[in-house]
């Protein structure tokens, strides 16, 4: 919100004024009713390993964090390059491999990846999208010459959540504080299904005739995702299906309606790979539908995100994206990467050992906050435990400076101070790429931590993109 | 529509229902035992309010003894209880929460609220005047969500799988409810128009929001004659096995189906009977026989609503 100097920044300042006029009272029954609406909707997630009621609450924080349009522009354009950078290679990687052939990409960073699916090589997608949503994880920090720049942290392109608290964080902040919207231009965000769907439809298979039937497949309603699954379903006004309202006849996949089977075209899937199909990936999945990869490969089916996207948005392969990005789109990344070292090189292992304590240290398969060492926080013990676990097996992990974060100002318990956030904007790719403005911003409600993940005890934000 | 969407949703109105059936058969009992000064009454009551939904044996397991307070928390709170109005409250909330893209927004909101607060009610809520205030608590939410369903949700197969559930549980409730209470008010009949009795039989007619309804049309007595015939026969009354059935019947035939001839067959069958028959005939047959012979059609019924949506489906692959 504020600058080096202590200024408020030219986006806040509309809503600086606001909250100078606005009574603390106010905001406080607001923040309360928002708590009960979240609770009445049922806007929940699930916590992996916690017993009896494991439906939770993200918090919610009524701060907005505000990003002026052309600090934003900047960003689309940088996340529009990465993703096509991306979907190219992905589409060579199971091809003719050129990269791999220039010598820019190690050849066995990506053979001997149990993410590179087999069953993908020589597989034509729909308009060669492999993509279709992407959550890019940004961070705005200072670091080495770059002061106070976006940098990616993360690419997401297997099944990204969080976008649906992306659409109830405005469709909330809307109904608190309507004068709010009123004083200033907030890019809208409500047209996301929309755009989902159109992308999906412009894929279909050329067999599925003028009206393809798009549906969402979850796991079920114990998932931690189960209520985003069910919303975009809803928003897009398809049907939410499990792996048992599947099943596939003569390699076309179909679903069973009170009215008999019923063809359906197009998967917007949020089930991971290994569960898709037990009869290609693991057998014992109850949770897909067998004979699925059969219908996939002859193009009777189109699957959103792909199968064999995990190639692209492992830890590892992160740290080559710019290359990727100068390989396909012949252009500078115009967002960069946060410095990464692969602690499978012998000299970056002996650099991250040596300074273990500055530096955050990430599992290349993890993801949601699990299985990662945050230096500077980290006991004497954690450390040491830590270290024993890289030195076995170092290729299993990367590590990356400790950055300075930039931080919005929150409620916590004391009252308003400020948390350190992060940015996931989701992009879709189909005829071309397209987002809307903005997207999930996270914020680690503990003081100090960099760690803005749900399972771990973060909260969101609504994130305005204030137009001219 | 997905068969296991219908599923749900079918399940899903079927247990709010059932849920105000027993709010509605407690809140009777409670009123009756509350006049019968007599324990060995009041204990028949009870009684019979576990045989209505079956529930002597599970009671059994649980409780060593039979007393109001112990059957009033065993069929409204206890979590064990399957069929408790808590268990119907969460039933109903679970099967919304799966199928929450189908069904309008303010619709799970309206559920799903309900079972929150339904997780808040404490035993102690289930005393004195406290009581009737939850009864019409449960019977305001199913109503509201009733009200929320016919006013926000799109008239297709959804709303038609939610509409059997509704009635096909409530006439399978208004047939328990009569049979049961019949079964013991009736042996008083001999002293016709003792002040208990009025109470006792207005107390039923109340159960089933049937009292001011009876007065409009009757213009006299209570008599169990009238009652039997108000609540099977009279298409008009909205809890009377007619309506319930022939809303069923007429769900069913919208719905359609390839291969939903048998069901057509045996809701109308049993619709037209429910037209055309008359009180004699059921009395003569004897109103418990035939309330037998009904809830077994009932459940027929049933049966083949899941063998021809739900199931039969799901085997076709």
């Amino acid at each position: 919100m504020h600058d080096r100097d202590g200024n408020v920044r030219a986006s806040y300042q509309g809503y600086a004024r606001w909250q100078a006029d606005t009574s603390a009272e106010i905001i406080q029954r607001k923040r309360e009713e928002a708590d009960l609406f979240f609770h009445r909707v049922g806007i929940t997630f699930a916590v992996y390993g916690t017993e009896a009621n494991t439906e939770r609450l993200i918090p919610f924080d009524v701060i907005p964090r505000i990003i002026a349009a052309e600090e934003w522009a900047r960003v689309e354009a940088g996340l529009r390059q990465r993703v096509t950078a991306l979907n190219a290679f992905m589409h060579d990687i199971y091809h003719d491999q050129e990269i791999l052939k220039a010598g820019k990409i190690p050849a066995e960073m990506i053979v001997g990846n149990p993410q590179f699916r087999q069953e993908m090589v020589g597989l034509d997608v729909p308009g060669n999208i492999y993509v279709h949503i992407a959550g890019i994880d940004l961070v705005r920090a200072s670091f080495g010459g770059a002061d106070d720049e976006y940098f990616v942290l993360e690419d997401n392109l297997r099944t990204p959540s969080g976008v649906s608290y992306m659409l109830e964080n405005r469709r909330m902040m809307m109904r608190l504080f309507p004068d709010l919207f009123a004083q200033q231009k907030v890019a809208p965000v409500e047209h996301f299904a929309d755009l989902l769907l159109e992308n999906l439809r412009s894929l279909a298979p050329s067999g599925a005739g003028g009206e393809p039937n798009v549906v969402v497949l979850t796991p079920g309603q114990f998932n931690s995702a189960y209520f985003e699954h069910a919303y975009l379903a809803q928003q897009m006004g398809v049907e939410l299906v499990e792996g048992s309202d599947l099943f596939v006849r003569d390699d076309t996949v179909y679903m069973r309606t009170t009215q008999g089977p019923q063809r359906v075209d197009v998967i917007y899937r949020r089930l991971d790979d290994d569960f898709l199909d037990p009869e290609v990936f693991r057998p014992d999945s109850t949770l897909g539908v067998p004979g699925l990869m059969r219908a996939y490969r002859v193009g009777n089916v189109m699957l959103a995100n792909a199968v064999g996207t995990g190639i692209a948005d492992d830890k590892a392969i992160y740290t080559h994206v710019p290359e990727m990005i100068r390989f396909y789109c012949g252009e500078e990344p115009i967002l960069s990467n946060v410095p990464t070292w692969e602690l499978g090189k012998p000299g970056d292992l002996k650099y991250v050992l040596e300074h273990l304590a500055e530096l955050v240290v990430k599992e290349v398969h993890g993801s949601g906050g699990y299985g990662m060492l945050v230096g500077p926080a980290a006991s004497k013990e954690e450390l040491r435990v830590f270290r024993e676990q890289i030195v076995a097996a170092p290729e299993r992990y990367i590590a990356q400076p400790t950055l300075a974060l930039s931080t919005c100002p929150t409620y916590v318990e004391q009252g308003i101070a400020p948390r350190h956030i992060d940015l996931r904007p989701y992009v879709l790719s189909g005829k071309q790429v397209t987002m809307v403005p903005g997207g999930l911003t996270r914020v680690a409600l503990r003081e100090g931590s960099l760690v803005v993940n749900s399972s771990q005890g973060g909260g969101t934000k609504d994130t305005w993109i204030l137009e001219q | 529509m997905l068969s296991s969407t219908a599923d749900h949703l079918y399940w899903m109105a079927r247990s709010m229902e059932r849920a105000e059936s027993t709010a509605r058969m407690l809140d009777v009992t409670y009123r009756m035992g509350l006049l019968k000064s007599s324990e060995d009454e009041s204990q028949q009551h009870w009684s019979a309010a576990l045989s209505i939904s079956g529930l002597h044996g599970s009671y059994g397991e649980a409780n060593s003894e039979l007393t109001a307070d112990r059957v009033l928390r065993f069929m409204a709170l206890d979590a064990g209880n399957p069929s408790s109005i808590y268990c119907c409250v969460q039933r109903a909330r679970e099967n919304a929460r799966a199928v929450r893209g189908s069904i309008s927004v303010e619709m799970w909101e309206t559920i799903n609220h309900t079972w929150l607060e339904m997780r808040d009610v404490s035993a102690d809520q289930l005393h004195g005047d406290r009581v009737s205030s939850f009864f019409d608590w449960v019977k305001e939410r199913s109503h509201l969500s009733r009200g929320v369903t016919s006013g926000t949700m799109l008239q297709d197969d959804g709303l038609r799988f939610i509409r059997v559930g509704t009635f096909l549980e409530r006439g399978d409730n208004t047939a328990r409810i009569l049979d049961v209470k019949y079964h013991i008010l009736l042996p008083s009949l001999s002293d016709v128009g003792g002040v208990a009795d009025y109470y006792q039989w207005s107390a039923l007619l109340r159960s089933v929001s049937s009292l001011s309804a009876y007065r409009k049309i009757y213009q006299d007595l209570i008599t169990p004659t009238r009652v039997a015939e108000l609540l099977i026969l009279r298409r008009d009354m909205p809890r009377s096995l007619a309506a319930c059935v022939h809303e069923v019947n007429q769900q069913i035939r919208e719905l359609g189906s390839e291969n939903s001839s048998e069901l057509g067959r045996q809701c109308g069958r049993l619709d037209a009977e429910l037209q055309y028959g008359r009180i004699d005939e059921i009395l003569k047959l004897g109103v418990h026989q035939y309330l037998t012979g009904f809830l077994s059609r009932i459940n027929d019924i049933g049966d083949q609503v899941n063998a021809t949506y739900f199931w039969a489906m799901r085997q076709s692959a």
